[in-house]
């Protein structure tokens, strides 16, 4: 291949989103089978210090007041620019509210094909992507000579995407970055008090294992190690002990995060309904006969009154 | 405000997808269509708008197999025109979906475009954005609320984590919507009936598709599935290492 | 509650009242005597806004417009308690309720969960959103084989409406096997729809969606139409309700009969058959839709006392005053709103009346009970020692033997 595979980063407000660190962890292994260096690509204003934990072999930087925030209209012309200036083998984007309000533009304006969801590449370079609600794998050659990716996280460590040591720094050429026809107004924090769960991306949830009310405390210590909320099942909801904007189930929520971390769960019909679209559904329930174990893609009949404290301090410890 | 509506049908997951003998495409003997849930989402949007601030909905789409019944309740939800793109969509992609929809989208000079953010078949590309740049529109996508105005709309863009960015497009624009600031309504199936014999589907024949900035698949397969629970043994300590490393596979931690 | 006495729109109250007078029976609305037994009887009653009998008071005061942007009506489980008390014989639930629930439908004021049942029937022919390609599923691993009338076309004594919960829902499938294998043991000649029957529509309509409940009616028509059989037997009272009452002015008219019903003809044949021992406190509880509406009382319990060992036992509320587990007409897709109301459950209570008189097993006849009942069991202090059994599955335990 040995053309450069291109990273765009994402970041806001001065993070860089994780998603950033699996497209580089997906691209190193990628160069690794086939040759070529990863370029992380960074937008922004001023923002030459995020370029400091990426574990890329350079950094292409554009520095712009337009750039300051992302803005679909001034990312489209800055990087049709550095993509027709250097001809990359590859450009990654994430399969976010970034990168997907980016990649496929840039494919119609450049005439580039554009592979979504991509989750692995294979060792002779293929993409494998993920369709159908993950029920469908799709693979094929990444078209030539250039191509464009939307990445999903889950096939790479974002461990392997980050580094200590930083890369060169250099700056690309800047286009006239007008006729932008979106502006950011403001920011808006998100909304604790009434927390949507249905768009939650990791969900601990709690069942009637649970016992009383006092118990949840300990759920709820463990999704805030988590940094993610808590859903329960109907019996939890009807006991009055989680409210029922909670509710996960066939009176409640339909849910699909990435993580379902099911607590004192029983799988029962009414609350599979509402979860078992979920990327990957672990299970604790003392029962090993419960038919959460059949939905779920682990388990564990571990008491959760024992995993749950040892879990938690683990989490804050690898936090 | 005249706000067009370009949606499109998936396969539907409640049935078991299967691959056709030739490995590289869903054997469609066996699939059920449904509507793209964000492109439902993108039609209520588009009525609750018109209902807040006047004008005209179009629902769009290619024909399908149910696309009729989809196109009479949207109808009977409030949609004002309705049109069905006739052709042969069978090796269709998004990229020439877009390019036909951008076609009819010329005619039409819509002020707004709604349609789903993602659909879960979306593989060279998604149609919201493509749209977008075959029409020379600006796009925002992940869109969950907005407000209109004479040549601007105020949208709220969702980011992950819930931080939420309020952003103004000028119009004419295209939005990739997330959800809607509703879910989409029920209508009666007798209303559905009655808009059945009165409304009408305007018939747009496209000649040839351009797939063009497609994408060739060479294999299609169905993951491994394990039947049960992988099980997790041992002390709370080693199932709790277990667990995070889960997480971090992940990427969640 | 403040009752303007200056309708905001009378018209609406005028063209509502006159779709009653439209519907049989309809017009006995006019002979309402206010006495309050519809509001005193219905089981949520107390915690309606509009209980049945000041809804018909709102009627007569041109306020019903009020009644319809409130959403008590959504508390009415079409349990037929009302109309069945009501000394004037007012079709309160089949006409009243249902009319007001069809109103509210189109005003699009529907619970949520509602709303998705409805969906799901409209797309997969049952409520419960499955593939309709899996509802023969339950047929594997019988012997002899379940007759798939689409697939063998064979002429059968018997078309065994197997219904949605029954065919899909993973409690209710053993007692469907169970009743497969009771047909079998006795000789009959049975087939089933299979993968193309449809929901039989009954709660759809009882909640207010008529054009859905016409559309299933005449699916389920046609099918009926291509195969040859002398009669009907359902596994679901809300099903046996449809096809003996409603699906006639349709125009689609068969003989049909709950599975209890045909059981109990041939009781003298199954009698031998039941030879193991169930020794239990048995307390049956008559669904609405079998017991109150359609008068069977006598077969179910029948059945119960001639399995050895059986000692049958009366809740509280029995026969015509039963009360309802609170899934009929559309119950079963409004329990998160219903919770929200009245935080009870009426599975809840029925499941206390059944350990009050000491019962180790509550026998039922609906598929909508064995997962209502043990759910509530669940909830309910020493719950735990209670079984829930379809009829079927009793009668199989004890063939078993």
């Amino acid at each position: 291949m040995d053309q450069d595979i291109f990273v765009v980063i994402e970041h806001l407000r001065g993070q860089i989103a994780d998603v950033s660190y699996v497209m580089l962890a997906g691209a190193r292994q990628l160069t690794q089978d086939t040759g070529g260096k990863v370029m992380a690509v960074l937008l922004g204003h001023n923002a030459q210090g995020l370029a400091n934990s990426l574990a890329a072999d350079g950094v292409l930087y554009i520095d712009h007041p337009a750039l300051a925030e992302f803005n679909s209209d001034a990312y489209q012309i800055a990087l049709a620019s550095m993509i027709k200036e250097r001809s990359p083998r590859l450009v990654i984007f994430g399969h976010s509210s970034i990168g997907m309000d980016i990649a496929s533009g840039l494919s119609a304006k450049l005439g580039i094909p554009v592979v979504n969801s991509c989750r692995t590449f294979t060792a002779d370079g293929k993409f494998v992507s993920q369709i159908c609600g993950g029920k469908i794998m799709a693979e094929g050659d990444l078209p030539t000579p250039t191509a464009l990716i939307t990445m999903v996280p889950g096939g790479y460590k974002s461990e392997q995407g980050q580094s200590t040591q930083s890369a060169t720094m250099t700056a690309a050429s800047t286009p006239a970055l007008d006729g932008i026809r979106i502006r950011l107004k403001q920011y808006i924090e998100p909304d604790t008090s009434d927390l949507d769960i249905a768009r939650e991306t990791m969900l601990v949830s709690v069942g009637r294992g649970i016992q009383n009310k006092d118990n949840i405390e300990l759920a709820n210590e463990l999704a805030e190690a988590l940094g993610c909320a808590v859903s329960a099942s109907r019996p939890v909801v009807d006991q009055g002990w989680m409210p029922t904007t909670r509710l996960v189930g066939k009176s409640g929520k339909r849910v699909k995060p990435k993580i379902y971390l099911a607590l004192g769960i029983s799988g029962a019909p009414e609350h599979v309904e509402g979860m078992s679209d979920s990327q990957v559904i672990i299970a604790v329930n003392t029962d090993p006969n419960a038919p959460i174990y059949n939905i779920a893609r682990y388990g564990t009949t571990v008491d959760m009154f024992d995993l749950l404290p040892v879990l938690t301090d683990k989490i804050k410890q690898a936090r | 405000m005249k706000i067009a509506v370009p949606v499109k049908f998936v396969p539907d997951l409640v049935e078991e997808l299967t691959i056709d003998p030739g490995g590289t495409a869903l054997d469609t003997s066996w699939l059920r269509l449904i509507i793209n849930e964000f492109d439902d989402h993108a039609v209520e949007q588009a009525i609750l708008l018109k209902e807040r601030v006047g004008g005209q909905v179009i629902v769009a789409m290619a024909e399908a197999e149910g696309a009729d019944d989809f196109l009479f309740a949207s109808a009977a939800k409030g949609a004002d025109q309705l049109i069905r793109l006739t052709g042969d969509f069978s090796s269709s992609n998004n990229h020439a979906l877009a390019r036909a929809l951008a076609d009819l989208l010329k005619e039409l000079k819509p002020d707004l475009i709604l349609t789903g953010v993602q659909a879960h078949n979306d593989l060279d590309g998604s149609i919201g954005p493509l749209l977008a740049e075959y029409l020379g529109l600006p796009y925002v996508g992940y869109v969950a609320g907005l407000t209109a105005a004479a040549d601007m709309v105020t949208v709220r863009k969702e980011y992950a984590g819930g931080l939420i960015a309020e952003m103004e497009v000028k119009l004419p624009a295209v939005l990739g919507i997330q959800a809607a600031e509703q879910p989409p309504r029920y209508v009666a199936y007798s209303k559905i009936r009655q808009v059945m014999s009165t409304a009408k589907i305007e018939e747009r024949a496209v000649a040839s598709l351009d797939l063009s900035g497609g994408i060739t698949i060479s294999r299609m397969f169905q993951p491994e599935v394990t039947e049960r629970a992988t099980m997790m043994g041992g002390s709370p300590e080693e199932v709790a290492d277990k667990v995070i490393e889960i997480f971090k596979e992940l990427g969640t931690l | 509650m403040e009752i303007t006495l200056s309708p905001l729109s009378p018209s609406f109250s005028k063209t509502f009242i006159t779709s009653l007078y439209e519907l049989k029976d309809g017009e006995r609305i006019r002979t309402c005597l206010q006495c309050g037994t519809c509001s005193g009887v219905c089981p949520f009653g107390y915690i309606m806004k509009f209980p049945p009998g000041k809804m018909i008071g709102a009627l007569r005061a041109e306020i019903f417009d009020q009644v319809i942007k409130a959403d008590s009506v959504w508390m009415c489980i079409s349990c037929n308690a009302c109309a069945a008390f009501c000394p004037s014989n007012i079709p309160i639930t089949s006409a009243l309720m249902t009319r007001a629930k069809e109103e509210m439908l189109l005003a699009g004021n529907i619970p949520s969960e509602l709303q998705a049942a409805m969906e799901n029937t409209q797309r997969y022919g049952n409520p419960l959103g499955e593939s309709p390609r899996k509802r023969a599923d339950w047929t594997a691993g019988i012997q002899p084989e379940v007759n798939i009338l689409s697939k063998t076309r064979q002429p059968v004594e018997v078309l065994w409406f197997v219904g949605d919960y029954a065919s899909f829902h993973s409690r209710m499938q053993p007692a469907t096997k169970a009743l497969a294998k009771i047909l079998n043991a006795l000789g009959v000649k049975f087939g089933i729809l299979g993968t193309e029957e449809f929901s039989d529509g009954d709660s759809q309509r009882l909640a207010g969606e008529r054009g859905l409940f016409e559309m299933v009616a005449h699916k389920n028509g046609q099918l009926f139409k291509k195969y040859k059989f002398n009669e009907i037997i359902t596994t679901d009272p809300h099903a046996f309700n449809a096809i003996k009452n409603e699906y006639p002015a349709l125009g689609i008219k068969y003989p049909v009969r709950h599975y209890t019903q045909f059981l109990f003809e041939r009781l003298e044949q199954l009698k031998p058959l039941m030879k193991k021992e169930i020794k239990a406190r048995v307390a049956y509880h008559d669904p609405c839709y079998l017991g109150r509406v359609n008068g069977v009382f006598d077969e179910p319990r029948a059945l119960l006392t001639a399995i050895p060992g059986v000692e049958l036992v009366e809740l509280s509320h029995q026969r015509m005053n039963s009360l309802c587990c609170g899934g009929g007409g559309g119950g079963m897709w409004l329990d998160g709103f219903q919770w929200e109301k009245a935080h009870t459950r009426l599975s809840e209570w029925r499941v206390r009346e059944a350990l009050t008189v000491n019962a180790d097993i509550l026998a039922v006849a609906c598929p909508y009970e064995p997962p209502r009942f043990e759910d509530a069991a669940k909830n309910v202090d020493a719950g735990g020692q209670l079984k829930v059994r379809e009829i079927a599955e009793l009668i199989a335990e004890s063939m078993e033997g």
